[in-house]
């Protein structure tokens, strides 16, 4: 639809409208479906205002330009019940049914997390652009916009990134690979969303890695070797992607350095002893001043592809520990690999010589401390009486022993 | 002789010495280690305290600290070198028998153990203060904790800097001893010094705020009369009283004692109260 209809719509409109909208216009015949121009007659004049003074024109100017509008669509293929009431209509139409088109769409929002919410939300409502056009709300650069209109800040984990826009996938990626990058629809899903406890649910704690690994399908084959990944498959809980990973405040490669230290964090929620040990060490405690150079968990264990000990291919078995100490320490042998680095000094049987070490510490200090403690409190009222005696006296020589030495001298 | 002495005794001008200049210039350079070793070891030892990360930042960040702390080290042990390659020197002059035993040792002694229980009984105004000589039983302690302690923090801090070397003929469970007993060691020396020696030297009522004789080397003879009259019992009897003289110490050293002495009571009580508070929480 160009100039043309609309320059008649704006002539048939000063025609009908201009003498006043006061005095209602004499009862109109129930005509044929009305069509969009009909609509348009009263829906875009600025001046024109419904009962209750609120302006009619609102923004079906935009309408023209919608997906639907170009489509060649007429008000009446939504609102059908205006195809048959006498105009001017009144205020309540019925609920526009988009499933009239899209059913199969309908169908599936109809069993989503969202099915108490109405298309508009996402699509708006006059002004729907496809999702082609940059200027749509569903384009993909403007989604994660558009789903931020309700979920400000995204559900999961407190302290899990603030905006969604802080994370790496669409602060970063999105700006600069656009069609390529992942935004909300990405992992979620659009009119099917389902809550992540669903089995069906592409965030279902079985399925992240699948989700991610549409992406990432070098690093799910990784991932798929490991210990983390077994477990999962053989329906234990463990690790996937999302539980290491801060799921909306992911970071880019550059942050590495940094990540790696806090990411101790993330192993600590599940294997909280041997995060307790490693504190205890040297590398734990430089970590947890915020010292990059140090081994953290991913160093010694690597992070994808983690195996258990007992596995020849683990980087910590027998086989390999040598290797992944020299990743750091140049030059060392097995002595320096026997090491333990999740040494326990309350576990008697694992680390016999460190228990009783530091039950000898812990005796040492504890006996030095109380008898210094004890000769200190017992001096320090008699030292405070002997200095004011001394001043009382005023005398260069204080007088308990002055007696004893008058005595020997 | 008893006359000469006594006249002079009650003159506030005569002064004897007390530590040699390079006892204090070990003792300086052994308080100044020792607190570059507190300030940047302490965040690591507490790492998970609340103030750790703050500390360490403060003083140039973990990387930094790191450095400083090694640097510090080395220095502090080529200082406890020198005063064991002085001893064995001395040794070797001759000078054992004084050095080894007797009132002018630091060795400790029966005579300590008796001095300590009467010390005690003195405490509670059960009996006179002990006839103490040129070194107590507590300075006798100070001494040994530090020469112990050196050892043992020294010996470890050389393992966990030099893992690799030390690995080589060391069994790998060794580094996990050296960083408890490194640790351990440096709290205990840590909360000895910054609260029973600074107490015991500067802050008893007697001395409070602080006694500047390890930056002077003197002190007045009445002092020596009242704290340690067997040694002045001794100096009398041996006639070596008068060769003990000196002059009035500096009153720029004196300053300079008081100065330094502020400046490192301070840091230290500020880290017994960190310490409290980390182990607190």
């Amino acid at each position: 639809m160009s100039l043309v209809p609309r320059i008649i719509a704006v002539a048939v409109l000063f025609l009908i409208c201009t003498p006043s909208l006061d005095a209602k216009p004499a009862k109109a015949k129930a005509l044929p479906a009305p069509t969009t121009d009909d609509c348009l007659a009263c829906h875009s004049d600025p001046e024109a205002t419904r009962g209750d003074g609120k302006p009619l024109g609102r923004d079906l100017g935009k309408f023209a330009a919608s997906i639907h509008g170009q489509g060649g669509l007429a008000c009446t293929d939504c609102h059908a019940d205006l195809a048959t009431a006498e105009l001017p209509h009144g205020e309540k139409l019925a609920r526009v049914d988009c499933a009239t088109c899209h059913s199969d769409t309908a169908e599936k929002h109809a069993g989503s997390v969202h099915k108490a919410q109405s298309c508009t939300g996402c699509h708006g409502v006059h002004d729907i652009l496809p999702a082609s056009d940059p200027a749509s709300r569903t384009a993909h650069a403007n989604v994660p916009a558009t789903c931020e209109s309700c979920h400000k800040q995204p559900p999961g984990p407190a302290g899990r990134g603030k905006s969604i826009k802080d994370g790496f996938h669409v602060g970063k990626v999105l700006a600069e690979y656009g069609e390529s990058a992942p935004v909300c629809s990405t992992c979620h899903g659009a009119h099917d969303i389902l809550p992540p406890k669903d089995k069906r649910s592409p965030m279902h704690h079985d399925q992240v890695a699948a989700t991610c690994g549409t992406c990432h399908s070098d690093v799910q084959e990784t991932w798929d070797k490991s210990i983390h990944a077994q477990m999962i498959a053989s329906g234990r809980n463990a690790a996937t992607c999302s539980d290491c990973h801060a799921v909306h405040g992911i970071l880019g490669t550059e942050e590495m350095p940094r990540w790696r230290v806090a990411a101790t964090q993330e192993c600590s929620t599940c294997h909280a002893s041997k995060a307790n040990t490693y504190r205890d060490t040297f590398h734990g405690k430089a970590s947890s001043l915020g010292y990059e150079r140090v081994a953290t968990c991913s160093d010694c264990h690597g992070n994808h592809a983690i195996r258990p000990k007992a596995d020849p291919a683990s980087m910590v078995s027998a086989q390999n520990r040598v290797a992944t100490c020299q990743k750091c320490h140049p030059g060392t042998g097995e002595n320096f690999a026997a090491y333990d680095p999740h040494a326990d000094p309350h576990d008697r049987e694992r680390n016999p010589v460190l228990f009783y070490a530091t039950m000898f510490m812990k005796a040492l200090l504890g006996g030095t401390f109380a008898f210094f403690g004890l000769h200190t409190a017992l001096w320090a009222p008699r030292s405070l009486k002997d200095r004011r005696a001394r001043r009382a006296a005023h005398a260069p020589k204080q007088p308990t022993s002055g007696d004893d030495e008058g005595g020997r001298a | 002789m008893k006359a000469e002495t006594m006249a002079v005794a009650n003159h506030d001008e005569v002064w004897v010495e007390r530590f040699a200049a390079i006892d204090r210039i070990t003792h300086a350079t052994l308080f100044t280690t020792f607190l570059g070793l507190s300030l940047t070891g302490l965040p690591l030892l507490f790492s998970d305290a609340a103030w750790a990360h703050t500390m360490a930042n403060l003083l140039g960040g973990y990387g930094v600290t790191g450095t400083l702390h090694r640097l510090f080290g080395f220095a502090m042990l080529f200082c406890f070198a020198f005063h064991v390659g002085r001893i064995v020197f001395r040794l070797y002059r001759k000078r054992g028998p004084t050095m080894l035993w007797g009132p002018d040792s630091l060795v400790p002694q029966p005579r300590d153990l008796f001095q300590m229980y009467d010390h005690f009984m003195y405490f509670l105004g059960r009996g006179p203060r002990p006839n103490f000589d040129r070194y107590t039983y507590w300075e006798k302690f100070d001494y040994w904790a530090v020469f112990w302690g050196m050892g043992i923090i020294g010996t470890s801090g050389l393992m966990l800097a030099f893992p690799v070397f030390f690995s080589r003929f060391l069994p790998g469970d060794v580094f996990t001893l050296a960083l408890l007993v490194h640790g351990e060691e440096a709290l205990l020396a840590m909360v000895f010094i910054f609260t029973i020696h600074f107490f015991n030297g500067n802050l008893r009522p007697e001395k409070f705020p602080m006694d500047t004789v390890m930056f002077t080397g003197r002190i007045p003879l009445h002092e020596l009369q009242d704290e340690r009259p067997a040694e002045y019992e001794r100096l009398v009897r041996e006639g070596r009283l008068e060769h003990a003289f000196v002059p009035p110490p500096l009153k720029r050293l004196d300053l300079v004692g008081r100065f330094v002495g502020t400046i490192a009571i301070s840091l230290g009580l500020v880290m017994v109260a960190l310490t409290l508070v980390a182990l607190l929480s």
